[in-house]
């Protein structure tokens, strides 16, 4: 007796390890506290364009992640920035019968025959981050994120405001529908001159030198406006490079960033949140599943934009140091 | 000694020593001693592991998937491997696709051409651009790897100036509801349903085995398929024999515009439009297709049907772990190494059974 009743207490102990140890290597995961929620599992793709590796991302999918995790949903992230072959991972979530599907409208025209697939398949659809313009016309039932001539118009006055006379707008994906618009409604409410950049977003350094060679070109600019927190990096040191007495301002936001705005160096940054885009996103598609809730009453949720300059850092730092802003 | 004595052997033992050779070498052996044999196993090896932890994998509506996937990058190895065989490769093939693309697509907005005239045009001009790397590279003899480079540069940069130039975007005008589009969207990018199966083909995938027959069939019954193999073999002994190697090359190049041509024009009547900054990089997934299925790097081996086997590794490893729900941040970690274990077994089967 005494030995079968030491024999349970060691094993209960061992069992009881072995969850604690379970427990302690799974922190961050989302299937242990999943397990337990009691809402019905679903399958839900998030299909965006991103170049790999782009912080801006890495945020949306952390909020896409959170709100899995809170929901009991399991999140299949995929990506590629070339239009043809994101379409086809969208096919893929249809042949995975997921119970819906969040992407994003970078290159709208090429996404649509694999949207009318989900669709006709009964798969709903949301938009995040790109594709204001596009998405009620291409079938999706909600869309989350920023409008980006609304960004652009008001990065535009703001550039009026402190006087600037020459903005550089520096494009880091060729072909983005929602950069291009980004730039040009820039271009709409500045009073000053505005030129257009290229550069290849997928290497840094093809950044920089693209900007000092620019910059040496050009003794007019006088503020360098990025389209993405890592660029804005890369433009401070190519403003150094050549010598320039350009200002840096950027549109999107990252943890170093946050530093070069709290010590002056990027003047400010126009947020559209990300985190928020990427959890509504997910969230909507729940929502949907659980309740047949619609957000947005036929109209787009904006997620921005939202200025984040000195004035108000200190609040925002707290969450850009958790990777969440 | 020796030299009469290797020339006196042959006629006594000639017979003997082939029918020896045949019983020597098993059936199973002469078979899996073809070139693309390794690049089967791979292909089964890839297939069973995405079948066993992917569940969706197990439909045949992901199949097609996975093949429209391979068929994009196979339709292309199969010009790719044509012209690996001759002994050359060409870096421009992956920026070459939106060129033909762009070019109808701007050509037919701008004149108001029907679309099937843009795509003519488009035709023409990918035929020229494989007619000039063929030539430059026999006339100066400079290895493809810096005349196509150099081409994949110039057009990279063709794309985008020129579209930004003519349309004042990045991207192209839709053609969408010009004459001709639908005709050609029929041709190029349609869905063929399978009676029975309750899912549908991608006509890319029809024609990519169309292509990979034909293509074979020249390799292996025709003359031009003879010449090939010797052009990539040695050159100089080629032209020795009187096989025009010029030509042969520059042809060959010419056969990867037009199938870059034939890819184009799916982009294009996919969607209507086209990005101009697509398509780089794609051409080291042709190269690594033909590699995969058997393909010297240095020419004269290898078939087309390995190409095409290459190319379906590539689609189920690409396709196949979306599936199954991997970590979308690891999926070119896994590809690469998925296709490093293609190229290995097949170098390891290769090994073997030419032993003896």
């Amino acid at each position: 007796m005494n030995h079968i009743r030491k024999l349970t207490i060691a094993l209960a102990g061992a069992a009881s390890l072995v969850m604690v140890a379970s427990a302690c290597s799974s922190e961050g995961g989302r299937q242990d506290t999943a397990a337990e929620l009691d809402t019905p599992e679903l399958t839900i793709a998030m299909i965006t364009h991103e170049v790999p590796g782009d912080s801006f991302w890495d945020k949306v999918r952390a909020g896409a992640e959170a709100a899995a995790a809170k929901s009991n949903v399991n999140l299949e992230y995929s990506s590629d920035p070339e239009a043809a072959k994101q379409a086809t991972l969208i096919q893929t979530a249809i042949d995975k019968k997921v119970d819906g599907i969040a992407v994003t409208l970078a290159k709208p025209d090429a996404l649509q025959g694999a949207i009318d697939k989900a669709v006709e398949a009964g798969i709903p659809v949301v938009g995040l981050n790109s594709g204001i313009e596009q998405w009620e016309e291409a079938g999706l039932t909600q869309y989350f994120g920023t409008d980006e001539s609304v960004a652009g118009e008001a990065f535009g006055e703001k550039l009026t405001e402190v006087q600037a006379q020459k903005a550089l707008c520096v494009i880091h994906e060729q072909g983005h529908v929602g950069l291009e618009t980004r730039c040009s409604s820039l271009a709409d409410t500045f009073d000053g001159d505005t030129d257009t950049l290229y550069v290849d977003g997928a290497s840094m350094p093809d950044v920089k030198s693209s900007i000092t060679s620019k910059l040496q070109e050009d003794k007019d600019v006088d503020y360098v406006v990025t389209l993405g927190a890592p660029y804005a990096m890369g433009a401070l040191d190519a403003v150094d490079d050549a010598g320039s007495d350009a200002k840096v301002a950027t549109f999107d936001t990252n943890e170093d960033l946050v530093g070069a705005i709290e010590d002056g160096h990027v003047q400010w940054a126009v947020d559209q949140q990300p985190y928020l885009q990427g959890y509504l996103a997910v969230d909507g598609l729940w929502l949907y599943n659980a309740n047949g809730n619609v957000s947005g009453g036929g109209k787009p949720v904006l997620t921005g934009p939202s200025f984040i300059d000195q004035s108000n850092i200190d609040q925002i730092k707290v969450f850009a140091e958790k990777g969440t802003r | 000694m020796s030299h009469t004595l290797t020339l006196k052997e042959p006629p006594a033992p000639e017979a003997s020593e082939k029918t020896l050779r045949v019983g020597q070498r098993s059936f199973l052996r002469r078979f899996m001693s073809r070139p693309e044999m390794g690049s089967l196993l791979g292909a089964i090896v890839v297939f069973a592991v995405f079948f066993s932890v992917a569940e969706p994998f197990r439909q045949a509506s992901s199949l097609m998937t996975v093949l429209y996937a391979s068929s994009i990058i196979g339709i292309m190895a199969v010009g790719v491997a044509l012209l690996m065989i001759g002994g050359e490769f060409d870096l421009s093939a992956g920026v070459a696709v939106i060129t033909a693309s762009l070019t109808a697509a701007i050509l037919s907005f701008q004149l108001n051409l029907n679309v099937w005239v843009g795509a003519g045009l488009a035709l023409a001009l990918a035929l020229t651009i494989g007619f000039i790397n063929g030539l430059i590279l026999v006339r100066t003899k400079l290895p493809s790897f810096l005349v196509t480079l150099s081409m994949f540069l110039m057009l990279q940069g063709l794309n985008i100036a020129v579209t930004k130039l003519i349309t004042g975007k990045v991207s192209t005008d839709s053609i969408r509801n010009m004459d001709g589009f639908a005709s050609a969207q029929m041709v190029f990018s349609s869905s063929v349903p399978i009676p029975g199966l309750g899912v549908s083909v991608r006509i890319t995938v029809l024609w990519w085995l169309l292509f990979a027959a034909l293509a074979t069939w020249v390799l292996m019954r025709t003359k031009v398929g003879n010449w090939i193999y010797a052009v990539g073999g040695n050159a100089e002994s080629a032209r020795a024999v009187g096989v025009p190697v010029a030509r042969v090359k520059i042809g060959l190049f010419m056969t990867v515009g037009f199938f870059a041509w034939f890819s184009g024009m799916h982009l294009l009547m996919a969607s209507g439009v086209q990005q101009s900054g697509e398509g780089v990089g794609n051409e080291l997934l042709y190269i690594m297709a033909a590699v995969v299925g058997g393909c010297l790097l240095t020419g004269g081996y290898g078939t087309v049907i390995g190409a095409v086997i290459g190319a379906l590794i590539y689609g189920m490893t690409k396709q196949g772990i979306v599936y199954a729900g991997w970590d979308n941040n690891w999926i070119m970690f896994f590809v690469g190494a998925m296709l490093l274990l293609a190229v290995v077994v097949n170098m390891w089967v290769r090994n073997q059974t030419s032993k003896r």
